[in-house]
């Protein structure tokens, strides 16, 4: 079936996978409660479902890394027992993580070669290594230096290491835990070019995945889990984005919000020539220029890895700029501390939400006040003023729907769309004029990131907050902003409105070409 | 629910444990060297508990540690670690003794009071230096507290040796190195007719402020805060080094509080032999055990400083009744300090899976609610 590959390698060809009745039980929560999934040879079968719905699980449980309580797997219709990675990985099945799991000092081919005996006993065989692997990259488009170093390698390229690595050790069915996050919307298309063709010369894929839209281009059947149970395995010709959305939370979603035009008020942030280093010395942003209006929501689109995090840190005064100038509300900002644009008016969503946001080992409450505590009502003096800060927790949690038993249960203990919950609640009843959402829906689910999209829009109407929203995922930025900015190395490749620019347009200014020299 | 109730009960105690296992070993190695382990720890017993004056080199004991722990606590908390406890006695010790044979002619509650804030200070300034290096050059505070120790017990031996020390001492020729004995008028008044004197009350008293100091204002709540997560401090608008610096300052100043009182209250002058522990008895360094066994609370640690100043009279009497090596009674302290600290991270991860069961659990019936609308 798999021609050319198996020359170079023992390739062990998976013909059907089928999972039986699988039960998982951790303590307190059923993460698979019977559920039943196939796999043949030559389709994308996809997995869908929320966060917590349980198809990592599954997945781990396929893998090897959990084993099921009960229920049976057969590989080409055999019963078997995969008890390790190994053993999964001697089976033919491979598994691509959705964090790289790969040494940035060594090559592409000591990446690959990593963990494997070598063909001359206690000498490494590199070179042979190196050989195969090109042979790998001509059969399947996965273009790559075997002898480039890691660190040199862009997101997209890495990810195809990581693919190489699992085709190196022979499987023929791939694992894919949602391996388009990183991507531009090209590099998503050339991945999925990828795949195609792999399908075409026998190997099978399960791709776990929440974007919609890639899941209804790439799979062939889609199985859709909730709470742990399948909800439905479907053919993807038979499905579309809103059915897809609707059996995953279980309820109707909208995933366009309602966007109503707000008119503008006047520039509440700019940004003058901005230069600042990133953290290894080189210069992240190179004179960068923006402004935001009050009431408008500026999206940041761009690969992320772009200067994206340091432009945040710059507005929220946590990196100094080496040159330019920050003006919130028409005054010169540039060298202010935190504390000083936070009370000028100025809220801050970070990207890394549970370094930056939320000191995990404080309770909610205190979660909560962390950037208020010194000001009236939260302080008297020098003293803490807990009732009117129980009062006003209670109400936050109530507004803002934040899930927990009390306002004094550990942080650590919400769920991702819940910290980011809170962490809207804080940010947004400060009423800010000026709001940096750095990546406010990383990581969450469909109902979790439309909540966070509603409150950002009814934000920007009521209060009129002007709002830099930085994103790597593009569908967010097309739903959200007003305008869109296109970040590449430092720089504005362009500032466009939203209506008036294509997806491919947009593609290209994030490779790197200029709006202007866009033909 | 259940599950949850008794691993939490379980979890609280795991200090206790630790604590019984390293007096399981002890036993052990009492019997190997030949010697009745129940005739020794009857002597321990009897040396912390067994009188009136028992009871009260206990506690004058403890009142030490506790001034530490609660400084311990304080640093601690901020994430930063006071190794510096030790340096921080002497000075605060040194310099409170220093100002009662200055000024004799204040004596009474005026130099008592001045005393003690001197010493305070001192202790404050001593430890805001490891802080301030920290906060501001990036130098490791482990090291800079530990240098810090050497620097003033070398300082207090050439003190003692040299200008402050008893004139007595230079006119009979014998040359021990102390001062002078300090005014009585200074001494803190003795709560009975032992050796038993305010300075407990005092520590109390302090364990109190510092718990409302910690979870009742907004600075305690910015030093709990960069303790858990600089980064979120940062963004939150707090000047980290500040605190930090701030941490360190007021860690010092109840170390340098406890030096001072352990010279008003005890010894009544200043001595040494040659070594910080000569006078500080390694304080310094029990007291951080005595605050990891409070686990890292003020009020905790008040009981864990008792319990811990038992240990270490009981250890004397022993080590006289029923002649067990000194090295024996270090080894027994070192134990319960290893299996305490040790215990500290078990309890930790344990906790953390307490907390995980009930997220999970939490979450699941939250979703089945869900479902049922």
């Amino acid at each position: 079936m798999i021609k050319n590959s198996s020359k170079i390698i023992n390739l062990i060809k998976v013909e059907t996978v089928e999972m039986r009745g699988i039960v998982k039980q951790f303590p307190g929560v059923l993460a698979n409660d019977h559920i039943n999934f196939d796999v043949h040879v030559g389709e994308v079968h996809t997995l869908l479902g929320e966060n917590g719905a349980g198809k990592s699980t599954l997945m781990k449980i396929l893998y090897g890394i959990y084993h099921q309580d009960e229920g049976e797997i057969y590989v080409n219709g055999k019963l078997v027992n995969i008890r390790s990675p190994l053993d999964a990985i001697r089976l033919g099945i491979g598994m691509v993580h959705q964090h790289f799991m790969l040494v940035p000092t060594l090559t592409v081919a000591e990446n690959v070669a990593l963990g494997l005996p070598s063909s001359r006993k206690f000498l490494l065989d590199l070179d042979m290594v190196t050989e195969r692997i090109k042979e790998l990259v001509k059969i399947n488009g996965l273009y790559v230096d075997p002898e480039a170093k890691v660190w040199q390698l862009s997101v997209g390229e890495q990810q195809r290491v990581e693919i190489l690595k699992v085709l190196y050790r022979g499987a023929s069915l791939l694992i894919l835990d949602e391996p388009t996050a990183v991507l531009t919307p090209q590099e998503v298309e050339e991945l999925f070019h990828v795949l195609r063709s792999m399908i075409k010369r026998g190997y099978t894929i399960i791709f776990i995945s929440h974007k919609l839209r890639e899941v209804l281009s790439l799979s062939n059947r889609i199985t859709i889990l909730r709470d742990g149970k399948v909800v439905k395995t479907l053919p993807a010709v038979e499905a579309t984005q809103e059915k897809l959305a609707r059996l995953m939370v279980g309820r109707e979603v909208l995933l366009q919000v309602e966007h109503p035009a707000v008119k503008l008020g006047k520039v509440a942030l700019a940004l003058e020539g901005i230069w600042v280093q990133g953290d290894e010395g080189l210069h992240a942003l190179r004179g960068i220029d923006l402004e935001v209006h009050s009431g408008e929501i500026l999206g940041i689109a761009g690969v992320s890895g772009n200067g994206q995090s340091e432009l945040a840190e710059v507005i929220a005064g946590l990196r100094k700029p080496t040159q330019g100038k920050v003006f919130i509300k028409g005054i010169n900002v540039t060298n202010w501390s935190p504390s000083q644009l936070l009370d000028y008016g100025l809220s801050y969503i970070p990207e890394e939400r549970m370094r930056d946001g939320v000191v995990q080992e404080f309770n909610i409450e205190e979660n909560l006040i962390l950037k208020d505590h010194i000001h009236p009502p939260y302080a008297k003096g020098i003293f803490m003023n807990f009732h009117k800060i129980g009062q006003e927790s209670e109400r936050l949690i109530k507004n803002f729907d934040i899930r927990t038993p009390s306002r004094y249960t550990s942080l650590k203990s919400l769920s991702g769309g819940n910290i980011q919950k809170l962490i809207l609640a804080r940010e947004l009843s400060r009423k800010p004029s000026v709001l940096v959402a750095a990546q406010p829906t990383r990581g969450l689910d469909i109902s979790a990131t439309e909540y966070v999209h509603r409150q950002l829009i009814e934000q920007r109407i009521k209060l009129k907050t002007a709002t830099l929203l930085i994103s790597d995922d593009l569908d967010e930025i097309l739903s959200l902003a007003d305008r869109i900015a296109v970040i590449y190395e430092g720089e504005i490749m362009g500032v466009v409105k939203r209506n008036e620019v294509s997806v491919e347009e947009l593609g290209m200014m994030m490779g790197g070409v200029h709006k202007d020299n866009i033909p | 629910m259940k599950y949850k109730r008794v691993r939490e009960i379980l979890t609280g105690l795991i200090p206790i444990a630790a604590f019984l296992l390293a007096l399981l070993m002890g036993t052990m190695m009492i019997a190997i060297l030949g010697i009745n382990p129940w005739v020794a720890y009857q002597a321990l017993y009897n040396g912390a508990f067994g009188s009136i004056n028992a009871i009260a080199d206990t506690i004058v004991k403890a009142t030490t540690l506790l001034f530490v722990g609660l400084g311990i606590c304080i640093a601690f908390r901020a994430g930063v670690l006071n190794i510096g406890g030790e340096g921080q006695l002497v000075v605060g010790a040194l310099s409170a003794t220093i100002i009662c044979l200055t000024f004799p002619d204040l004596a009474g509650w005026i130099l008592i009071i001045i005393a003690l804030l001197v010493g305070l200070l001192s202790g404050a300034i001593w430890g805001g230096i490891a802080g301030f290096l920290k906060a501001y050059f990036n130098v490791n505070e482990i090291l800079s507290t530990i240098m810090l120790n050497y620097i003033a017990v070398y300082g207090m031996n050439y003190l003692l040796r040299g200008p402050i020390m008893d004139p007595l001492q230079v006119k009979l020729g014998s040359f021990i190195p102390q001062t002078a004995r300090l005014p009585q008028a200074v001494d803190l008044p003795r709560l009975i007719p032992t050796r038993l004197n305010l300075g407990i009350i005092i520590a109390i008293f302090f364990a109190i402020l510092v718990y409302i100091f910690l979870w009742r204002t907004t600075i305690g709540f910015r030093i709990r805060m960069i303790g858990q997560n600089i980064p979120a401090s940062r963004a939150s608008g707090i000047n980290v080094p500040k605190y930090m610096v701030l941490a360190f300052f007021l860690s010092g100043a109840l170390v340098g509080l406890g030096g001072a009182i352990e010279v008003l209250g005890v010894h009544h002058r200043m001595f040494t032999d040659g070594s910080a522990s000569g006078f500080t008895g390694s304080a310094g360094f029990n007291g951080i055990v005595a605050a990891l066994f409070g686990q890292l609370h003020p009020l905790g640690t008040i009981p864990a400083s008792l319990l811990l100043g038992a240990l270490l009279t009981g250890a004397n009497k022993m080590q006289r009744v029923v002649q067990i090596p000194s090295a024996l009674i270090g080894a027994l302290n070192g134990l319960i300090v290893l299996f305490v600290v040790g215990s500290e991270y078990l309890r930790r991860s344990q906790a953390r899976r307490v907390e995980l069961i009930t997220e999970v659990g939490y979450n699941s019936k939250h979703k089945s609610k869900k479902e049922d609308e």
